[in-house]
């Protein structure tokens, strides 16, 4: 079967699953069962049809794949938004608009997305602005002591979505410059490098650390820097990299959570979750001490769609369901079995984009699309670490599940990303 | 460059599996320590969703109720405030459930018929809990708390034909309602008396000379005894060493078992618990319900048993009538070791007046689905056969001369026979504080109410002087 068909076929569960989803919440909400939830499916799926369409048209060879598993996460985070909230789930749905606009533009305008790596430090530029703008009065906002949103107007964005793509474009083009000159200096049998090719590696470091200090989000920084250090350990094949890295970073992480008040409380109430006075405290370990209670009462199968209890009248017992702990939610309600389906799609997902990076044929797609793979994955990793405690628990979104608009808008443009350089790869492995 | 993508790859891999195994640990393995987490509110406040099933007495008296609040979530009101409140117990977020509302949550809830939930939860219906129908009788109830004006203690009346209870009165009380606010709770939990304790099935007390109803039960139905048999009630028979005294200190001569019971000679039934013997003591004991917490539909831990109380090793606690520690003669006229509760007594009366037959004591009856049908019906049972119905109808027969002629007269009902036995516990011999008790049954020829009476402290009260007369007017009020 052609690439394309196949695409068009995986597309048909993702349908059938919002259709289902949307199914069962009707029938526990009852007043409004109807045909709605067919409409809602037919919109989902017709959305679905016009990317693959545009990728028919543009990317032929792409990735089969990678559009059914973005649209299947798709289905089940506007289900479970809708589950809890309707009015933002119509939000979601506009939202996964515009990520499509997104999405056709970034493949119609970057035909050959390598003209990126002619713009790195311009972009490089741009996405450090962009990381800083929330700390910029007036514009800036704060959410639970983290500087992660702005607000223009109307229109408020979480602008660290979209400088993580643009500081992983930048990586790669440097890394595919300078990667044969970071191994090629041995001193006392270990790989050191110069320090004018380790020094823009180091400012990344730096960043990263500024980040913790600036944004006060130890998540958001695990996920950049750890990002990096995958593309760079990919860029050297040197082990040494990322264990240096990741010390480096650990030591900053230490300081940074026993100096910055905020970054410790997280920390402390990842440690003792049901310690009273932590879980009393505002910003303390109630949300994350709610999250494990509502994973334990779900079970192995889950209480069933739109049984979770997230709020009584008016005061919420999962604070920020729809975005931090929506993998909460979709364990309490769809179990064990549930939460693990969704990690596997996940895994789904960052097997396509490692499958994309190993069959492209340059360094620089290589890398890019390492680079990519990685944060989505790490993201992952981050806010489900977080809500089950395997780390502390910081505020990112869930990629294409949690309520979010910058989240999605800007995975929507890694997906394009990933599927250029499948196409490219792709058709050059078949010539 | 494409085996370190590999190896990277494989890390990922490795952290998701952390994230499967972290979200195992949570559903799985440590799941139930989190839903026992006591900061873990979500069944409760689950429950605050759900329109919980009243709470009804006989005559269709609302004793307890959800009232919508304007957040959606339900909460609890007791129109009869402090009127069943031990037995009724209360449902609120912070302090929780206790009695009735406890003992029959998953009924008051809806969980428990899973089926018909889904059902209606499928139809888009509210939840909705069943109702408890109780057989509480709040006018006798308001009697007997009358009657008590403030005294410490507790009334029990039962239907004995089918155990139902009508009566659980328990003083000092309380408001329920009260228990919304978390200080007025507190407050409750420390104030004197024990206002949360309900003293029918969870106060322990000596009977007294009502015990003397089971001796007496013993002895006849065992064969050993009849009602005209003869035995000495003088004074200051030696009983387990050492000499027993009569109230009084009066002596009574030769005098028949009708005669012993009607006065409460001391001396006779002492002797006759020796001669019926700790195994025979025992088994009668049990047989009314004895050794084990006492059985109604209340939660097991507002339920105590009723029996001889020694101490093992530094312990209190419960042991068989058998044991060394027990001076039998003196456990049969109530004294000595033996502590029962309210609930008992009633039962003790309850069994002889239905020939024989202890029905097993229930408060509610039945639960009603809020489509009106009865989703569990709470069957009248025998807990167990105590003695023969001639045995039963001997004992009635002597029970109804303690009444006519002997120290319950001030239990006596116009134109109704009722059968009764008096009981004075001391507590105190110094300050002459004592215990009076009265338990009954009436009619005698057809009883419909089988009753215990008891306050705690009195000074210089008895029996049939303090307690018949309650009885009395309860039963009247059961009876018309």
């Amino acid at each position: 079967m052609r690439a394309r068909n196949r695409e068009l076929l995986g597309l048909l569960p993702a349908s059938l699953l919002i259709v289902a989803g949307f199914g069962a919440v009707f029938l526990q909400e009852q007043t409004k069962l109807g045909d709605l939830s067919l409409t809602y499916g037919a919109i989902f799926l017709g959305l679905c049809l016009a990317a693959h369409v545009i990728i028919r048209l543009r990317l032929p060879d792409a990735d089969p794949y990678l559009l059914p598993i973005v649209a299947v996460l798709a289905s089940i985070g506007l289900v479970v938004i809708y589950r809890l909230n309707e009015t933002l789930a119509r939000d979601q749905a506009q939202w996964f608009v515009i990520g499509l606009i997104a999405f056709a533009a970034t493949i119609v305008l970057l035909r050959d997305y390598r003209v990126l790596e002619r713009y790195r430090y311009v972009i490089a530029a741009a996405s450090l602005f962009l990381l800083l703008l929330p700390r910029v009065p007036g514009i800036g906002q704060q959410a639970n002591g983290a500087y992660l949103g702005i607000s223009l107007g109307p229109v408020s964005f979480q602008p660290a979505e979209f400088a993580k793509i643009g500081i992983i474009i930048f990586l790669a083009s440097y890394l595919r410059d300078t990667r044969a000159l970071l191994v090629s200096r041995k001193r006392f049998g270990i790989t050191l490098p110069r320090l004018k090719h380790i020094g823009p590696l180091l400012l990344v470091w730096g960043l990263a650390m500024l980040m913790l200090v600036f944004i006060r989000d130890l998540g958001s920084s695990l996920m950049f820097f750890g990002g990096f250090l995958a593309m760079l350990y990919v860029a050297t094949d040197r082990l040494i990299f990322p264990v240096v890295g990741f010390g480096l970073f650990g030591v900053g992480a230490w300081f940074f959570a026993s100096t910055v008040g905020h970054v410790g409380d997280r920390v402390s109430a990842w440690q003792h979750p049901f310690d009273p006075k932590l879980y009393e405290q505002i910003g303390g370990s109630y949300q994350i001490a709610q999250s494990l209670f509502a994973q334990a009462d779900g079970g192995v199968w889950g209480q069933g769609f739109g049984q979770a209890l997230v709020s009584v009248g008016d005061s919420p017992i999962l604070p920020a369901a729809q975005t931090d702990l929506i993998y909460a939610v979709i364990v309490n309600e769809l179990g064990l079995i549930g939460g693990i389906a969704l990690l596997l799609i996940y895994v789904l997902l960052i097997e396509r984009g490692f499958r994309i990076a190993v069959l492209a044929r340059d360094s620089f797609s290589k890398l890019l699309a390492t680079g990519l793979t990685t944060v989505v994955a790490l993201q992952v990793f981050v806010i489900v670490g977080g809500v089950t405690k395997v780390i502390p628990l910081t505020g990112v979104t869930l990629p294409f599940v949690s309520y979010g608009g910058s989240s999605i808008v800007a995975n929507f443009v890694i997906v394009a990303l990933l599927l250029l350089i499948s196409d490219r790869a792709r058709r050059e492995a078949r010539r | 460059m494409n085996k370190p993508i590999i190896r990277v790859f494989a890390v990922l891999l490795v952290l998701f599996g952390l994230l499967g195994y972290f979200t195992t640990r949570w559903t799985v393995i440590d799941r139930a320590q989190l839903q026992d987490n006591p900061q873990n509110k979500r069944q409760l406040l689950a429950q605050q969703k759900i329109e919980r099933g009243s709470i009804i007495a006989a005559p269709g008296t609302i004793l307890a109720r959800s009232v919508k609040r304007p957040d959606g979530t339900y909460s609890r009101r007791y129109p009869t405030a402090g009127l069943f409140a031990q037995s009724v117990g209360y449902s609120f977020l912070n302090p929780g459930t206790a009695g009735l509302e406890r003992f029959y949550n998953g009924e008051l809830t809806g969980r428990t018929q899973g089926l018909d939930q889904t059902l209606r939860k499928l139809q888009g219906k509210r939840e909705q809990g069943n109702d408890l129908q109780t057989a509480l009788d709040p006018q006798a109830q308001q009697i007997a708390l009358d009657q008590l004006a403030g005294r410490a203690g507790a009334v029990v009346a039962l239907d004995p034909q089918t155990g139902r209870v009508k009566v659980m009165a328990s003083v000092p009380g309380y408001d329920p309602n009260l228990l919304r606010s978390a200080k007025a709770t507190s407050a409750l939990n420390s104030a004197p008396g024990a206002p949360l304790l309900n003293r029918t099935t969870a106060g322990l007390y000596p009977p007294g000379s009502t015990f003397k109803v089971v001796a007496a039960t013993a002895a006849i139905d065992s064969g050993l005894f009849e009602p005209n048999s003869v035995v000495n009630g003088d004074n200051g028979v030696v009983i387990s060493g050492v000499p027993l005294n009569n109230d009084g200190g009066e002596a009574y001569g030769d005098i028949d078992l009708t005669t012993a019971l009607t006065q409460s000679v001391n001396t006779v039934w002492a002797q006759v618990g020796e001669r019926v013997g700790k195994r025979r003591m025992n088994r009668y004991m049990e047989r009314y319900g004895f050794g084990s917490p006492v059985v109604v539909d209340l939660p097991a831990d507002e339920r105590l048993a009723s029996g001889d109380y020694c101490t093992v090793n530094g312990r209190r606690k419960i042991v068989s009538a058998t044991a060394s520690c027990v001076d039998i003669g003196r456990t049969a006229i109530g004294q000595d070791k033996l502590l029962t509760t309210p609930l008992q007594m009633a039962m003790v009366a309850s069994a002889i007046a239905n020939r024989g037959v202890l029905m097993r004591p229930a408060i509610g009856t039945r639960t009603i689905d809020p489509e009106g049908r009865t989703a569990y019906q709470n069957k009248p049972q025998q807990f167990s056969r105590v003695m023969s119905a001639a045995s039963a109808d001997k004992l009635t027969a002597m029970m109804t001369r303690v009444v006519q002629e002997g120290t319950g007269t001030a239990a006596a009902l116009d134109g109704i026979d009722v059968a009764g036995k008096t009981g004075t516990a001391e507590r105190d011999v110094i300050n002459n504080i004592t215990q009076p008790w009265f338990i009954a049954f009436a009619p005698a020829t057809d009883p419909q109410i089988a009753i215990a009476v008891t306050i705690e402290k009195t000074v210089g009260g008895f029996g049939g002087t303090d307690a018949a007369p309650i009885a009395k007017a309860v039963m009247e009020s059961l009876l018309r």
